[in-house]
């Protein structure tokens, strides 16, 4: 029943996006969350949105599966919006009531805190929606590798991951096949209050955990058994490779930063001016 | 008295997603009470979810499935259902999760909230029953118990709710022959002894043709065979077309008509065909009346022998 079920967030597509390599995505990823940071004009905003929506398109991913991931943070973002509204007390007041006043400072603080959020949550999502787990995994060994001179394990930290991950599907699979056995046997895992429900657990958890160690087991066997042992000159299957159009997605990201830079120390709110006139 | 009846039944999975699969298409059949019905079918013909329909572990989506009278699609009596079908899933040794054989085994009693001198009995029988002497395993842990015994142990688990259908899936999958041929006596016992209607999932052929007094044979999710194991097997066209495999007795007997010896193409089990060789031998090669008298022979589960040789 859950053959196809897809772990994590990973949009199955075939497209630009989805070919650039791990590293480069990841790397581009960090510097965009850092660059949103730095963006503090409704011009610096308007051309991140742009920018997102430019990526979207290319990576062939519907709307819906961004916007889902603004939904896990909406609470946040709004928290912040109310906090912002109400205790940034510079600038015109233009409402007041008792001890509450909102300002015009206040306003403008709010829109971009919200406009931030939720473009970091998009633009950060993009990694996992086209990237999948093992090439995470991949990239993210490749990243650390100058741990290494540190004596950091990296090449076993970027193995214990990727098995994790490629068992995440497997060991869901099991527990529905050992709550399905157990169900047979009269369990109900649905009914009475949290310590039977939690108690009501173990007859899976038990043989679950059981089973994961006999895996665990075998697949070390399995591994020796074909040599396996993590030295240093391990080769690959999928050997990473920087395209041209890694190239130009790196060019792009780093004309955006300095983009952001320039036009929040050289040209501070002159943008904005230009469009908006007055309104700002 | 009709132990299962199934109507109508058909099942799609991930439905109104691009995922959408059809497991089971309008799927129709009745077991009378005491039939052992051999389920086949390839892997994705819809056997697992069929049997899961049995004791409602799916949910209905079209269809009725009533089991001794208790109607799958009614949530009041859900539990009652899964106490009269004991299922018994692929390798269920991986299910035992208590620290004793006999706590594991009194799992299924204690949810059917039975008092604890009736729970001590049921244990007791079962474990009797499957061969796990009662003063030697009860107080073992099931981890620590050979391939064979966890198998028997978890068995025994479902035994001891007393179900009056019992349904196996792949019972012999991963055991060696000798595990295999306790097993399948084991379930001619539990037959006898506890469970009088018996649904049994193989791939195993011979297994089916030595046990089975029927043969349900899925394909696509459809029904493409029910019959006696002489009638399905012996119908070797239908069966080609149905993509059944054939018991090791018959395809010995095709072998052998190709070279000229002509043997009733009924013959499903190694007994019969011995006796019909034979009877071929005697001079009677060309009448086929001997493959019907051992039949009898045929059921004290010695013809699987034949098969694990293969």
């Amino acid at each position: 029943m859950f053959k196809d079920i897809s772990f994590g967030q990973y949009y199955p597509a075939d497209s630009v996006i989805h070919r650039l390599d791990p590293r480069i995505k990841m790397l581009l990823t960090v510097l965009f969350i850092v660059g949103i940071f730095f963006v503090d004009s409704y011009f610096g905003f308007m051309v991140t949105a742009a920018l997102l929506l430019v990526v979207i398109l290319l990576a062939k991913l519907p709307m819906m599966s961004v916007l889902k991931s603004v939904r896990a943070i909406i609470f946040i973002v709004i928290f912040a919006a109310v906090i912002n509204l109400f205790f940034i007390k510079s600038g015109e007041v233009l409402w007041s009531w008792k001890s509450l006043q909102i300002t015009d400072n206040g306003v403008h603080t709010t829109i971009k805190i919200t406009l931030r959020l939720i473009l970091l949550i998009c633009g950060a999502s993009l990694l996992p929606l086209t990237t999948t787990p093992v090439a995470i995994a991949d990239g993210t060994e490749s990243l650390l590798k100058p741990l290494k001179y540190i004596k950091v394990p990296v090449h076993d930290i970027a193995m214990i991951m990727s098995i994790a991950l490629r068992f995440i599907p497997t060991l869901f699979e099991e527990t529905n096949k050992i709550i399905a056995a157990q169900k047979a046997r009269g369990a109900s895992f649905d009914t009475g209050g949290l310590i039977a429900r939690a108690k009501a657990m173990l007859p899976v958890l038990i043989p679950l955990f059981v089973n994961s160690f006999r895996r665990a087991d075998e697949l070390a066997f399995a591994m020796d058994a074909r040599c396996y042992n993590a030295t240093e000159n391990r080769t690959k299957m999928k050997v990473m490779k920087i395209d041209w159009a890694d190239v130009v997605a790196f060019f792009v990201m780093a004309a955006y930063f300095a983009g952001v830079l320039v036009e929040r120390y050289a040209f501070t709110g002159i943008m904005d001016g230009l469009i908006f006139g007055g309104l700002v | 008295m009709l132990a299962i009846e199934v109507k109508n039944l058909s099942y799609t999975y991930s439905r109104k997603t691009p995922y959408e699969k059809r497991a089971l298409d309008n799927v129709c059949f009745a077991v009378e009470e005491g039939e052992f019905v051999g389920l086949i079918g390839c892997t994705g013909s819809g056997k697992s979810t069929l049997i899961q329909h049995l004791n409602g572990l799916v949910k209905l989506q079209e269809g009725e499935v009533t089991v001794k009278g208790l109607k799958a699609s009614d949530k009041n009596s859900l539990r009652q259902l899964r106490f009269t079908v004991g299922m018994v899933f692929q390798y269920p040794e991986y299910q035992l999760f208590e620290d004793t054989v006999a706590k594991d085994i009194a799992f299924g009693p204690k949810n059917m909230k039975l008092d604890k001198a009736e729970i001590d009995r049921r244990v007791r029988r079962a474990m009797e029953v499957v061969g796990l002497p009662y003063d030697e395993f009860a107080s073992r842990s099931p981890f620590e118990l050979s391939g064979g015994e966890k198998r028997r142990a978890a068995i025994a688990g479902v035994i001891a709710m007393e179900p009056s259908v019992l349904v196996l899936d792949e019972p012999v999958a991963g055991l060696d022959p000798a595990g295999r041929k306790e097993i399948l006596d084991l379930i001619v016992r539990l037959k006898e002894q506890v469970s009088p209607t018996v649904v049994m999932v193989s791939h195993y052929m011979d297994d089916i043709a030595a046990l089975a007094t029927r043969i349900i044979a899925l394909r696509d999710g459809k029904v493409v065979a029910d019959g006696s194991p002489k009638d399905v097997f012996g119908d070797r066209e239908k069966a080609r077309e149905a993509g059944i495999d054939l018991p090791f007795a018959a395809r010995i007997a095709d072998r052998l008509a190709e070279r000229g010896i002509a043997l009733d193409k009924r013959i499903i089990t190694p007994v019969e065909l011995a006796d019909a060789l034979a009877a071929y031998r005697d001079g009677k090669g060309a009448e086929t009346d001997g493959a019907s008298d051992a039949k009898d022979g045929a059921d004290d589960g010695s013809a699987t022998e034949g098969g694990s040789g293969v």
